[in-house]
């Protein structure tokens, strides 16, 4: 045991015996298929990393139950200037280490994100930099007028400077350096929860911050997360009582799951849209039987495929319930959600066959569909449904489907005729959406960076030019659906359906579901 | 012997050399890490950035030789998915495996020879019958499908013993064992008959095999003329005879049972090198899967060392025609 170890094992001794009695204290024990990768808060920023960290970790603003931005280490925020936001932070917040939190870390932390060996970089998109005003006031300065700062501030978590300066983690970890960093294993936030051990792909324990600032609505004083690769066995731990909690079970296990008393299903819409996209800028099609021309140019082929899929039998038959069928590229939950257009057309056959005929195929053509196999849920059955749907209009489909590390190279390099591809909106605003999906693509920026193929439009340009820069919410929503209105009457993309995320648990066991699939474990009632 | 020895030994360097290279020649078609590393929202610059800090935008040869030169020096790189150095991983999850991987072989041994010694003994019984029709579908059933059923039955159904993980261990210097605590003993059970139930199969099949043909030669017809007990000639003599092949297969096998543990490990939750090597795959955690191929190549050509070793030590008949042959 070295001295570091005896220090921090007497803190934890000193947090257990001040922790004040929760009558009705609880574990909670859960799994998913993979681990947290790493408890760096700017090392990898993947979404179930994120949710993790967010017990031990906590941001300036964060969201609360109904997903709507709130006041977290900061109490308030007010543009002084086109170009300067303002927040006031909590006073008397401490740092599991017992440090006190002050304007220091948050201008550290945001420095931090911005490094160059972060991949934190896209939540401070525009952000020059950070200024300490006082102790608890700081200043966010950006390059331009910056409508979507304060919610994309809730995935940037603030770490104490005096301990990363200790422990030398002033960076985020290098590759280059081969080396593992302290701050990989080991975590110091401001959370409700305090990071107890950590022992990578096998158990993650966090206890109880017993000095946290806020008030814990849930009774958890403990969480034990054991991740299980495989699903069968995790369903097994879940039935046999040895875990309370599943983040992911199996699509096929929910039917049986909902009939034993001794569990309970939550089902929610989660904020992600299932999509296909084709290649619209090619002049001859990569991977199809139709040479010299590129058949996706004409409108009414596509026209001609979105009339031919029936997004509710996709449901039904391969979703098995867990999709809402839908007609726009971004969720209910979004800010500048198109209501009005969001209406599912049933299949029309005749009419697509007619469309084709029209467009010059009546016999239709060959294309390949590139479709990734372990990153959607049901991902490569549904491409293999929608390949079916479409040979009812002598549309030959070959489905081309692969793991994501293979998938996601190929499709980022424009190597595709059609494509599925599913698109989550973490900011919950519009922009993150359109912006990268249906911007016209420029190179090496955010427009467009997702618009893999090329649809253009120049009106939809504009209004997105105009969203990037506009301050007031129901102007920002009209863009938006404006940009979605143009969008689906060119029919530039085909939407299928917005994800529906089943969570599994004990019937002793009450969580708040949330679209983004983030476990917030300070709302869990253990009974 | 020694000449012998140095002899196998670069066989093995050449062998471990030629799975590198397949094996790296293979991680081309793995995937990209750096799709996953990076957020989807990435900037081409950020990735290209990443690549090159992972010096995955060399060519392969190029990343091949890297590999050796570090590896050589005991440095595996770190791992894309967890941030930590490989070879400490390896070093954390290796005495799990090799607990998995021991206990299953010794279910092996004890379980497969007596069962084989019965049902030479007792061919025609019932019990040999049955014993030998569960022992063609243990052959015959995936290491998946076995592990699933023991899950289901102890762990949902009795609720006897854990359905995953290794239960708690206590840590010994480097190695961390799960043999010396009560949750830790449990745990081990399912996997271990999982991973065993192959071997068993194996060793009863082979023993039954050597004893019918031991208890037909001539000796034994001696040994039963001279009036010697039932016990006598069928253990004293006839096992005997009987175990140098299958101490040989067992020790060949403890190869395959450490690879095959991947599956078991998989189901299992069983936090050892199979389990961690699962995951690189899916992460296309290079590192980690180079350094784990060459580990279990490595492990492979020991174990073969060490039985060629002990066969040359063992028979007499090896040592006989050296002497002879120098002699003359």
């Amino acid at each position: 045991m070295t001295l570091t170890h005896v220090a921090r094992a007497g803190l934890l001794a000193l947090a257990l015996v001040s922790a004040p009695h929760l009558a009705d204290a609880a574990t909670l024990r859960w799994s998913s298929a993979g681990d947290i990768t790493t408890m760096d808060p700017h090392g990898n920023n993947e979404g179930f990393t994120n949710a993790y960290l967010d017990h031990i970790y906590e941001t300036l603003v964060t969201r609360g139950k109904e997903l709507k931005v709130e006041a977290c280490l900061a109490t308030s925020w007010q543009n002084v200037s086109p170009t300067v936001t303002r927040f006031k932070l909590r006073p008397n917040v401490r740092f599991h280490d017992g440090s006190p939190f002050t304007a220091d870390d948050v201008v550290f932390s945001i420095q931090r994100a911005l490094s160059d060996t972060s991949n934190f970089k896209p939540y401070l998109a525009g952000v020059k930099e950070a200024k300490r005003v006082d102790d608890l006031t700081v200043d966010i300065i950006t390059e331009g007028p910056a409508p979507v700062l304060v919610p994309q501030l809730t995935e940037v978590r603030i770490m104490s400077r005096s301990w990363a300066t200790k422990h030398n983690v002033l960076k985020p970890q290098d590759y280059k350096n081969k080396e593992e960093t302290f701050a990989v294993r080991n975590a110091n936030g401001t959370g409700p929860y305090i990071l107890r051990t950590r022992d990578a792909d096998v158990k993650t324990v966090a206890v109880l911050n017993s000095n946290w600032w806020g008030k814990l609505e849930g009774n958890v004083d403990e969480i034990v997360y054991q991740p299980i690769k495989q699903d069968s066995t995790r369903l097994a731990a879940l039935l046999s009582g040895e875990i309370d909690f599943v983040l992911d079970p199996s699509p096929q296990d929910i039917g049986r799951l909902k009939q034993d008393p001794k569990m309970k299903v939550l089902e929610g819409m989660e904020n992600r849209t299932i999509f296909l996209g084709m290649d619209q800028w090619r002049d001859e099609l990569q991977y199809s039987s139709v040479k010299g021309k590129n058949p996706f140019k004409d409108k009414r082929v596509r026209e001609a495929f979105q009339a031919a899929l029936d997004v509710n039998a996709l449901k039904s038959q391969v979703m098995r319930g867990l999709s809402v069928p839908t007609a726009v590229m971004y969720a209910p939950q979004v800010d500048g959600y198109a209501k009005e257009l969001d209406r599912v057309k049933p299949a029309d056959r005749e009419r697509a066959r007619k469309l084709l005929a029209d467009a010059g195929y009546p016999k239709g053509f060959e294309v390949t569909l590139d479709c990734p196999n372990n990153r959607y849920v049901n991902d490569e059955k549904l491409c293999v449904a929608i390949a079916a749907m479409l040979a009812q209009i002598n549309v030959t489909v070959k489905v081309n489907a692969m793991p994501r590390a293979n998938y996601f190279p190929k499709i980022q390099n424009l190597d595709t005729s059609f494509y599925m591809l599913g698109w989550g909106v973490p900011t919950f605003d519009s922009q993150y959406a359109v912006q990268s999906l249906l911007r016209t693509r420029v190179e090496k920026s955010a427009d467009g960076d997702y618009n893999l193929g090329k649809y253009s439009n120049a009106n939809v340009d504009e209004a997105i030019d105009k969203l990037k820069t506009e301050i007031d919410t129901k102007k920002r929503a009209a863009l938006a659906i404006e940009v979605s209105r143009i969008h689906q009457g060119e029919v530039g993309h085909i939407p299928l359906h917005f994800q529906v995320i089943p969570w599994a648990m004990r019937s002793n066991v009450s969580v708040v579901h949330r679209a983004d699939n983030k476990l917030t474990v300070k709302w869990i009632k253990i009974k | 012997m020694i000449a012998f020895v140095i002899r196998r030994l670069l066989q093995g360097v050449l062998v471990m050399l030629v799975v590198g290279l397949i094996a790296f020649s293979l991680f081309n078609f793995v995937g990209d890490p750096v799709s996953l590393m990076l957020p989807p929202e990435a900037t081409q610059a950020d990735r290209d950035q990443m690549r090159g800090a992972l010096g995955l935008d060399k060519p392969f040869y190029v990343q091949f030789a890297t590999f050796i030169g570090n590896a050589l020096r005991g440095n595996f790189g770190i791992s894309l998915r967890l941030g930590r150095p490989v070879s400490t991983l390896l070093v954390e999850r290796l005495p799990a495996t090799l607990e998995l991987a021991m206990t299953a072989a010794l279910i092996g041994l004890f379980v497969g020879i007596p069962v084989g010694v019965y049902t030479a003994l007792k061919r025609n019984s019932w019990v040999s019958r049955a014993l030998l029709t569960l022992s063609l579908v243990g052959v015959s059933l995936p290491n998946f499908l076995i592990g699933i059923f023991l899950i289901l039955i102890f762990a949902v159904w009795l609720g006897w013993l854990p359905s995953f993980g290794r239960g708690d261990t206590v840590q010994l210097g480097l190695w961390s064992t799960g043999l010396l605590t009560k949750t830790g003993l449990k745990a081990l059970i399912l996997p271990a008959i999982t991973l065993g139930f192959f071997p068993v199969t194996l060793i009863m099949r082979l023993v039954r095999a050597e004893m019918l043909e031991v208890l037909r030669t001539d000796y034994i017809k001696f040994a039963r003329a001279r009036g010697l007990s039932d016990r006598a000639v069928n253990f004293g003599h006839a096992l005997k005879n009987t175990l140098v092949p299958v101490i040989t297969i067992t020790g060949l096998q403890l190869g395959g049972i450490i690879a095959f543990a991947i599956i078991t490990e998989t189901v299992f939750q069983w936090p050892g090198m199979g389990l961690l090597f699962v995951q690189a795959v899916q992460f296309a955690d290079v590192p980690v899967m180079a350094a784990y191929l060459c580990l279990i190549g490595l492990i492979f050509v020991v174990i073969n060392l060490v039985v060629d070793m002990l066969y040359y030590l063992v028979d007499p008949r090896l040592r006989a025609e050296r002497s002879t042959g120098g002699g003359h």
